[in-house]
């Protein structure tokens, strides 16, 4: 395992950009007239960082990330996936979207395909044979803590363990980027720690690019390298909070001082957004 | 109490019929009711008998479940087609909306005797019969089916950038099948009405045929045999439709909530 991460802000600096927001706006025509939704978002992620979008109900963090995972087009602006962009003629990039994986707040899996099924369908979709689907969802219930579990129907398991199935099906056909809605917005405090600790250990083992919502700020400040705090309506960047903690982080961490007092300045911030 | 709750079906059911039969023996003897109008049951298990040991009765039955179940087949091929195209498809839909509303709204069973004028006294009329009647509770479930896939699953198909095709075969055609097998138990039912009805109207075979034949002769109790036999037939083409649903969808609610231990 690679526990030497360097997460200071002078080598993110010198990684090539994964993720670009540029000028993003957002409306959505509704029949009582528009929702300006997202404003002037202009953003840039370099690869391997852990990015944490934290803001208030409605100021558009989902509708951000659809954007980046290109299941919602720009009303204006450009998405740049590793350099390509995510949109060209009224067209998705096909390439650019396989480099992302999406994990959404339920975990939406097919109720007719069992865990493993579940887990191999992008690489079923893809066209990997059988085995080669088999071999890989075993191997990702290990990584994912649900081993013994593969041949259970989804109904058959608790929320948080259909949630790491969903991690793992986003996780089966290695994508560079994770984007991840609320992904433990519905599970009790201690499964979303235990479930934190285990994001982070999936996210060090690889060079991935994590983008990832919460309206918890401490989950944002425990998970975060950077946060970005998005105000309301519409939603825009109000501020950016880089976290520096070495990692691994452990729960510890939630009691030292220095961890709380970015959690009160963020606090703070909210609350001034009223 | 426990063994009674557990075999609540078994005790039940017996004692349902017992009851029914007894009434219906009592009714006859204290109204003193024609055996014209309403045989006894003793008459009736007579004429059941008798029905069941005509070598000629199976054939008549082997023909009516014939005409229904290829009725139903028809109807549950074109109904699933119909249904996927015009769920994929919202312009069409939308284009052919009104003239699927009056097609369903036109009591079909009024046009039997066209059908029966197109295509003969023959089975095939009675097919045709039974695969109109069948064709528009699967059809419509079908299209409600592939409607109302959930916008989750969606978006984890447009997120791993899944063609249509594939989006049809992994997620909206599984999706739909438990509304498409409620369409098809009604189908059943209504394929099995169709061929009888059919056979009322017109043609000299099955045992919508015989029923009223029975009734030209005046063998009522004959006749109620043949509702029997009829009823039966029915039943164990509908299970058969119902049994189904195990196989074919063992992850869905309406099969998992059976194999689920009772709440306490
Ligand atoms: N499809 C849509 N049609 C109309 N308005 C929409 C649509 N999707 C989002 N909105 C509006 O855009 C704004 C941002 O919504 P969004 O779901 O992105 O918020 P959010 O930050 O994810 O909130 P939450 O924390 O509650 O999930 C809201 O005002 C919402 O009403
Ligand atoms: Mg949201």
């Amino acid at each position: 395992m690679n526990s030497q991460i360097d997460v200071a802000e002078g080598a993110a600096a010198t990684r090539p950009t994964e993720i670009e927001f540029s000028g993003i706006e957002k409306r959505f025509e509704t029949a009582e007239g528009t929702v300006h939704a997202l404003q002037d978002i202009n953003l840039s992620f370099a690869r391997g960082e852990f990015i944490v979008l934290l803001g208030p109900s409605g100021c558009g963090k989902t509708t951000l990330l659809r954007i980046a995972a290109g299941l919602l087009r720009p009303s204006n602006g450009r998405v740049l996936i590793g350099g390509r962009d995510l949109w060209q003629n009224d067209q998705r990039d096909n390439k650019a979207v396989q480099e992302l994986g999406v994990v959404f707040q339920e975990a939406n899996l097919m109720p007719w395909y069992n865990i493993e099924q579940n887990i191999a369908l992008p690489l079923k979709l893809r066209g990997a044979s059988k085995q080669d689907r088999l071999q890989r969802a075993h191997e990702l219930c290990k990584l994912v803590g649900i081993s013994g579990f593969e041949r259970r129907w989804p109904r058959e398991l608790s929320g948080g363990m259909r949630q790491r199935a969903a991690i793992a099906r986003a996780l089966s056909y290695d994508p560079e980027i994770l984007l991840m809605d609320e992904p433990f917005g519905a599970l009790d405090a201690m499964t979303r720690d235990q479930m934190n600790i285990e994001i982070q250990r999936i996210w060090m083992q690889s060079e991935r690019t994590v983008l990832f919502v919460t309206h918890s700020i401490s989950e944002a400040v425990f998970l975060a390298d950077r946060i970005i705090l998005l105000s309301p309506r519409p939603g825009r960047v109000h501020s950016i909070t880089d976290v520096s903690f070495e990692r691994p982080r452990d729960m510890r961490l939630q009691t030292t001082l220095e961890f709380q007092s970015i959690v009160r300045d963020l606090r703070e911030e909210l609350e001034e957004m009223g | 109490m426990k063994f009674v709750r557990r075999n609540a079906v078994w005790i039940a059911n017996p004692l349902i019929l017992a009851v029914f039969f007894l009434i219906w023996h009592y009714y006859i003897v204290i109204f003193d009711v024609s055996k014209f109008i309403l045989p006894s049951p003793v008459a009736v298990f007579g004429g059941l008998w008798e029905l069941l040991t005509d070598p000629g009765t199976f054939r008549h039955a082997s023909i009516t479940v014939y005409e229904a179940l290829a009725g139903f087949a028809i109807a549950s091929v074109t109904g699933i087609l119909t249904g996927a195209v015009l769920g994929k498809v919202p312009w069409l839909e939308r284009t052919l909306n009104t003239y699927i509303v009056a097609a369903q709204v036109v009591p079909k069973i009024a046009l039997i005797p066209l059908f029966i004028l197109w295509f003969g006294f023959g089975p095939e009329s009675k097919i045709v019969i039974a695969a109109v009647l069948a064709f528009f509770p699967i059809f419509t479930n079908t299209l409600f089916g592939i409607k109302s896939v959930d916008l989750g699953h969606r978006d984890v198909m447009t997120s791993l950038n899944a063609s249509r095709t594939q989006t049809f075969w992994t997620l909206e055609f599984p999706s739909s099948l438990p509304a498409i097998l409620t369409g098809m138990e009604v189908g059943i039912v209504l394929a099995t009405i169709g061929a009888v009805v059919g056979e009322y109207l017109g043609g000299n075979v099955g045992l919508g045929h015989l029923a009223v034949a029975t009734l030209n002769a005046y063998e009522v109790d004959s006749l109620f045999a043949v509702i029997a036999l009829l009823t039966f037939l029915g039943f164990v083409m509908y299970l058969a439709v119902i049994g189904a649903r195990r196989v074919i969808v063992p992850w869905h609610e309406s099969v998992m909530v059976e194999k689920r231990p009772p709440a306490a």
